[in-house]
């Protein structure tokens, strides 16, 4: 992964940068549907404690992922305040919450660095890297990885 | 052309012998009716004549060779040189299905003749006797003639052309016709096809055009102003002109009248092209039975007029791929719950009521329904084909059993989903099986009761309450009450203390285990029973009843849906959730009162219910949404039947409705969660789960729920 991110050095990125638990993340813009305020879920019954429930996106059912919860800082309990970030690849899409959403930046691969090995696995699990801008750390999280945990993982 | 093209034409070969098939199980019928019925006749003659045209087309030499005796006969029979007999209509009721069988055959690869064949084929030939002979429209060679005058004066030149067409002539859309059209405008043309290369319509080639023109034009015009005609064709055919000799124009023109005149009055076709190949032959046939013949003189009017609406019938309908209307059915269900909520959003508003705004609104809920309506109607298929499977079923379970039935269909044209439609097939078989080997009685037995010894089964499909609901009635000696309570207790299905009211004893029939025969049958007791076609029929959402008259006879009756795309389901409270429990497996609903409930062990309860002892399930807590509530007098009980197990009695909190709902998958994003079968999306815009009662059922005979979060979660 790392090698990856470096051998992408001198290409530009867009990302959407928001906030969870008040800490930086972002994702790339291309994996990115659409933004949506919070709406409250459907739940679902025997589903892991992150899976939030399922809403109606334009007829279709898609699972939300607390992804706050999911990556260990505890519950969001997601309200107004919060938004759903749609993201998804080709055959599957989830809703994510998060915090405000802050920015679409446009950043070089080479300001991407890899995370420090003494970060623990929960987070190595789902950042594949930081990104340094301004004075804020943004971390870049790994979609794929939580696409599958999503599918796979909950029940 | 390529692979697919050739795979598209063949399909679309199966597709119209299928229509042609039920034409001919139509004309069959109409037949029966009516032995006098010239016209029925003609329909069968006609329809089996396409068949054997679209069948040499592919060289589907079982097809043709079976069809072709087939036809024999029946045109031995219309031209009244054989009787139509009761017997003869059953053999050709026979031979019709035969027919079925080899397309069926020959559209899953397998060319070869089958036995039952042969023996169709002697028993035809018993009709057709030595008059069999081979006068049946052959493909003719054929040629193009346009009325040019060869007695016309003859111009300063004359040229020979010669067009021998490539397949890319036809594939890009040419048309040759159109090219001497353009030629005769230059001058006077005659053109002269040669035919030898023709081959017999068995082994045609349908890509290649066997046919060579040659056009003498006598034009003043230059030999560019002719090549000029074929600018847009050159590179698909092979083209030569040639300036001639005109020294002695009357020879020329004796020539070409000789040429004519051996051509006769000869009917001239088009030119096979590839889709329209079966009805050219169609066509051509009808011509020539326009022609008065045999003694089956069949008024010109009328053969026009069939032939006309049989035309208008196949261009007003086009095959559409199944995925793209299903993709408008999610588009217009999508509509429809977007207009819903704007219109709660509106009332929100507190718009004033016949102000513009809410009068627009009404008229789009109007149309967006209308639209929802006209939809789910591009899936519904009449049920016709499908009767007439049934038709053949009872044939063949009447002669296998020694029984006589007459079997009648009322409602062919109701329309039902197709997929509805494809996964009643099975379950309706069954029924009718069991409906000819137990329903009715041997001739003899019912002679012996004073009833005619046919006996009549009668299928009938119709449209009620939003649901279709298809009937078998046997006109027989009705369910033997005795007989199947006693078997019941033999198989141990009852107690010999149960008191059963007996519609309770008729539905024994479809309990698992049970036959009713007492010996198995070959034909129906493959020790499935009447509960496996209960099953599959509730899978469809659908329920199966049972009406007995002992000694009259008996009615089965299927209530489904009328797609599948929605369900009929019970919206009900759960814990500050909704869910929605689908009609079909809700028994009935009740309010408990105290005494209606019985703790047994710690904490499971139990209903008291028309003298069984039914399990009590909180909903809330076997999805975890709750803890189960200490008190059910508040709450409403549904109980739920299920072919799979025991009856059980779900708590809900309150049930708000009961509507159709749209059925949508969890999968797509997800993944298919225990208990829950689908989702589906309320008029809030908020999801809601369609429960799958079949799964309750199953997790309570085996682990709890609990233990299955239990497991889940480590």
């Amino acid at each position: 992964m790392q090698d990856a991110i470096l051998e992408g050095a001198g290409r530009s990125l867009e990302v959407v940068a928001f906030r969870v638990a008040d800490q930086d993340f972002c994702f790339d813009l291309a994996s990115v549907r659409e933004i949506r305020g919070w709406t409250s879920t459907t739940m679902l019954p025997h589903a892991q404690p992150y899976v939030k429930g399922v809403i109606n996106l334009r007829g279709s059912v898609v699972p939300v992922i607390d992804l706050s919860l999911r990556l260990g800082f505890g519950a969001a309990d997601p309200g107004a305040r919060h938004v759903i970030i749609i993201a998804g690849g080709s055959n599957q899409t989830v809703g994510l919450v998060a915090e405000v959403v802050s920015d679409i930046l446009t950043v070089s691969e080479s300001d991407l660095q890899p995370i420090p090995d003494i970060v623990d696995a929960q987070v190595r699990e789902f950042i594949s890297g930081v990104l340094l801008q301004d004075d804020k750390m943004i971390r870049r999280l790994d979609l794929h990885t939580i696409l599958d945990q999503a599918g796979q993982h909950a029940a | 052309m390529s692979g697919a093209d050739k795979e598209d034409i063949r399909s679309s070969l199966f597709e119209e012998c299928e229509e042609l098939l039920e034409a001919t199980q139509d004309g069959l019928n109409a037949m029966a009716d009516d032995p006098e019925d010239a016209e029925a006749i003609n329909i069968v003659f006609r329809a089996v004549h396409s068949i054997k045209g679209g069948a040499g087309a592919f060289g589907l030499e079982a097809v043709v060779d079976f069809a072709h005796k087939f036809e024999s006969a029946l045109d031995t029979l219309r031209s009244g040189q054989a009787d139509l007999t009761d017997d003869v209509i059953d053999l050709l009721r026979h031979c019709g299905d035969n027919l079925a069988d080899l397309v069926d055959n020959a559209r899953n690869g397998d060319n070869a003749s089958i036995a039952s064949s042969k023996q169709l084929e002697e028993r035809l030939l018993e009709i057709t006797g030595d008059l069999e002979q081979d006068d049946l429209p052959e493909f003719n060679p054929i040629t193009i003639s346009l009325d040019a005058d060869p007695l016309s004066d003859v111009g300063p030149s004359r040229y020979t052309i010669e067009i021998e067409a490539k397949p890319a002539l036809f594939s890009g859309g040419n048309e040759p016709a159109a090219l001497f059209m353009a030629l005769r405008r230059l001058g006077d043309v005659e053109v002269r096809a040669s035919l030898d290369a023709v081959r017999p319509l068995s082994d045609l080639d349908v890509r290649a055009c066997a046919i060579t023109w040659q056009i003498t034009l006598t034009t003043a015009g230059s030999e560019a102003d002719i090549k000029e005609v074929f600018e847009f064709v050159e590179d698909c055919c092979e083209l030569t002109i040639a300036l001639e000799d005109t020294d002695d124009p009357a020879e020329q023109i004796a020539k070409v009248g000789s040429d004519l005149s051996a051509l006769g009055d000869r009917d001239v076709p088009a030119i096979p092209s590839l889709s329209d190949l079966v009805q050219d032959v169609d066509e051509e046939k009808a011509k020539k039975e326009e022609k008065p013949s045999a003694g089956a003189a069949m008024p010109k009017a009328q053969a026009a007029r069939t032939d006309a609406s049989s035309k208008a019938k196949s261009s007003s309908t086009i095959r559409v791929d199944l995925d793209r209307i299903d993709k408008l059915i999610n588009l217009v269900g999508e509509l429809v719950i977007k207009e819903a909520m704007l219109s709660q959003s509106i009332d929100e508003l507190d718009v004033a009521r016949g102000s513009s705004v809410s009068a627009s609104l009404d008229s789009l809920k109007q149309i967006a329904s209308e639209i929802q309506e006209a939809v789910m109607a591009i899936r519904a298929q009449p049920v016709k084909p499908m009767f007439q499977r049934m038709a053949r079923i009872v044939r063949e379970a009447a002669s296998a059993t020694g029984k006589r039935v007459r079997f009648v269909t009322i409602g062919d044209y109701t329309e039902v989903d197709k997929t509805v439609i494809e996964r009643l097939v099975d379950p309706l078989t069954h029924m009718i099986r069991n409906a000819v080997d137990h329903g009715l009685e041997r001739p003899e037995d019912r002679k012996a009761a004073g009833k005619p010894q046919e006996g009549t089964i009668t299928l009938s499909a119709a449209h009620r309450s939003g649901r279709v609901v298809i009937e078998v009635v046997v006109a027989g000696g009705g369910i033997n009450r005795d007989f199947v309570r006693n078997l019941a207790m033999e198989r141990g299905l009852i107690s010999e203390a149960d008191t059963l009211a007996p519609n309770e004893i008729d539905n024994l029939l479809f309990m698992p285990g049970f036959s009713s025969k007492a010996e198995v049958s070959e034909l129906s007791g493959r020790g499935v029973g009447l509960d496996v076609v209960r099953s599959a029929i509730q899978k469809l959402g659908g329920r199966v009843a049972i009406h007995s008259d002992p000694g009259e006879g008996a009615t089965f009756s299927i209530s489904l849906p009328l797609t599948l795309a929605v369900l009929e389901g019970m919206v009900v409270d759960v814990g500050g959730e909704t869910m929605v429990v689908p009609i079909s497996s809700v028994q009935e609903t009740l309010s408990p009162t105290r005494n209606d409930l019985d703790t047994l062990g710690v904490d499971s309860v139990v209903l008291r219910n028309r003298g069984e002892l039914v399990p009590v399930i909180d909903l809330g807590a076997y999805f975890g949404f709750r803890t189960a509530p200490s008190t059910l007098e508040d709450h409403v009980l549904l109980l739920i039947a299920s072919d799979q197990g025991p009856r059980y009695a779900l708590v809900v909190d309150a049930i708000q409705d009961q509507r159709q709902v749209v059925i949508k998958s969890l999968e797509t994003n997800y993944q298919q969660i225990s208990g829950v079968a689908a989702a589906t999306i309320l008029g809030d815009g908020r999801i809601a789960l369609i429960i799958d009662a079949d799964t309750i059922m199953r997790d309570l005979g085996s682990s709890g729920p609990g233990d299955k979060q239990m497991k889940m979660a480590g």
